[in-house]
């Protein structure tokens, strides 16, 4: 490297600097800060004697296990909940988003259309159509009436308020998050890599099986984590589809320990323990199944 | 001899039932708009045209989208500023502190919401910070500028390094081959972002639930007002925002297709908005 060359590069990385520093002060202050701040409040103690909501820097250890002891189960129900959320958002985003891309190639307005439907759901606010998915699968809903109408329901059985209700509606709201990854990963697919498979005499299965997945696996990857992060941490979908009995999640709970309780270290220690358990999760499956085109 | 081939039936199958699953709640909320509801909007009570005439009749509803949609402008166009501005930077220069550069951007996405607004309202709460529409709008920059620098980048690194030199062999300064090359080049990639952005803005309702104080949000109306049964006008609203959705992406799509085709016949797919 002539000096010349390296002169430009380092007077380079100089403005490089000048690009990423406001954003990631802002993510400083406003992400790194907040969770240094969290960290600490969780340690935090009552004022003796002072009212609700009333603590002072402490490190009260305690808060940890005290919330561990207390609300293990429902963490425990999150991270089940969200499993089962991503495997079904999985079985059920990966036929769309390769009937799109790879199905539809070069059909460019049904490619587009089709893509137009998996985002436009978002501006539907989710809220509004969870509360729909509610209406629909009430006791005296249409699917409700006509499932017992075949009688392929007892009559005392319900749809919403159980554990069935709060995965199917998680899952409905977190697709687009497991789709559009995947889509856009099988979109860049190299289409001869799928003709050379059946040149050689592989099944479509056999072709799909060891070529176009094992291709896609960065998008599945990503798709995956986009919905397993917010599923776990979600508590719209248990709290308007769910019961107060066997589906309480631990975003219910942390909401609630701020809000209803006011009881600020708690409800940090618990939302501590949610982000690193999430973050250990995810790093070892990155580990496992991963690859640096993450970011 | 055609051999078996599940993937034949299956995937046109079940691509269309998913689709189906996810567009149910749509039609229901679209039909539902035309319910001539009294104060709840669960039974089919006739069709009306006046929830679509007066879509502010309901008390709150037009403010709370109102708000949101401010609130979903202002921290877009920052978030996608800095985050823009990130994506660039972390794709074209060296740096001694990359690696830790990336965890924060990757962090902020691996963090389930629910802990991202506790966070945020320990901090505003710790520092005695009235909470409003100004939290808020922190809030969502924070969470958004992370998606932003993700879908920029994917861009800023198809772009071909020649086109930025070749601007300067024509003697363009930096700035000129800033706002000159790399920016028109980025636009698709941009727009894709700050589409991605407004979205999980409008849409987001439990960081704004933590640091949102009294002031109300469209979500926000809605989570209230499903206690007590959401107004056919907040049907109207959201159904409203769907078409205009669809819409926005069909003009963007036309667009940069027939960009694309004028100046290089064939290869228009490519400038679809790159969600």
């Amino acid at each position: 490297m002539s000096t010349a060359e390296r002169r430009q590069h380092s007077r380079q990385g100089r403005l490089g600097y000048w690009f990423v520093l406001p954003g990631f002060a802002f993510l400083a202050l406003f992400f790194a800060l907040p969770v240094l701040v969290m960290l600490a409040t969780s340690l935090f103690a009552p004022v003796p004697g002072g009212g609700v909501g009333a603590f002072q820097p402490a490190l009260e250890f305690s808060n940890y296990t005290e919330v561990l002891v207390l609300y293990w189960v429902p963490l425990l129900r999150s991270f089940a909940f969200a499993l089962i959320t991503t495997v079904a958002a999985l079985l059920i985003g990966y036929p769309i988003a390769y009937l799109v891309a790879v199905r539809l190639r070069g059909h460019r307005l049904a490619q587009g259309l089709l893509l137009v439907l998996i985002i436009a759901p978002f501006f539907a606010s989710f809220i509004l159509r969870t509360q729909a998915w509610k209406i629909i699968l009430s006791d005296d809903g249409l699917v409700v009436g006509a499932l017992k109408a075949l009688s392929l329901m007892p009559p005392g059985a319900h749809l919403t308020a159980t554990a069935v209700a709060v995965v199917a509606g998680m899952t409905y709201n977190f697709l687009p998050f497991m789709t559009l990854p995947i889509f856009a990963n099988l979109e860049r697919l190299d289409a001869r890599l799928i003709e050379a498979g059946s040149d050689l005499y592989a099944s479509p299965w056999e072709t799909f099986r060891k070529v176009t997945l094992p291709l896609s696996m960065p998008g599945v990857l990503a798709g995956t984590l986009l919905t397993f992060i917010p599923a776990a941490g979600d508590y719209i979908n248990a709290s308007l589809l769910g019961n107060n009995r066997n589906t309480t999640m631990i975003g219910q709970i942390i909401e609630s320990r701020f809000f209803q309780a006011a009881d600020y270290p708690q409800a940090a220690a618990l939302a501590f323990v949610l982000m690193v358990a999430i973050l250990i999760l995810v790093m070892a499956y990155v580990r496992r199944f991963g690859t640096k085109e993450l970011l | 001899m055609r051999r078996f081939d599940p993937t034949r039936w299956f995937v046109p199958v079940v691509g269309g039932l998913a689709f189906a699953y996810l567009l149910v709640p749509i039609v229901y909320i679209f039909v539902f708009s035309f319910n001539q509801a009294g104060k709840t909007n669960l039974t089919w009570r006739g069709f009306t045209l006046d929830n679509w005439r007066n879509p502010c009749g309901a008390p709150e509803v037009c403010h709370a989208f109102v708000n949101s949609l401010q609130i979903g402008l202002t921290s877009t166009v920052v978030a996608t500023v800095l985050g823009t501005l990130i994506a660039i930077g972390l794709e074209r220069y060296r740096f001694r502190f990359s690696g830790s550069a990336n965890i924060l951007v990757f962090l902020p996405m691996a963090t389930p919401e629910v802990v991202f607004g506790a966070a945020l309202l320990t901090q505003f709460l710790n520092l005695g910070v009235t909470l409003g529409k100004p939290t808020i709008i922190l809030a969502h920059i924070a969470f958004c500028i992370s998606f932003v620098v993700v879908t920029v980048r994917a861009r800023v690194a198809s772009l071909d390094p020649a086109l930025d030199e070749a601007a300067a062999d024509l003697y363009a300064s930096g700035a000129q081959r800033f706002f000159k090359v790399t920016l028109p080049l980025l636009l698709p990639g941009i727009l894709a972002a700050a589409l991605l952005s407004f979205a999980l803005s409008f849409d987001d309702f439990i960081i704004t639930n933590f640091n949102s104080g009294a002031e109300i949000t469209f979500p926000k109306f809605i989570y209230i007002a499903a206690a007590r049964g959401i107004p056919p006008e907040a049907n109207v609203i959201g159904s409203f925002m769907f078409l205009l959705a669809i819409a926005i992406v069909v003009v963007a799509q036309i667009v940069t297709y027939r960009k694309r085709e004028r100046a290089q016949p064939g290869t228009g797919v490519q400038g679809r908005v790159g969600l």
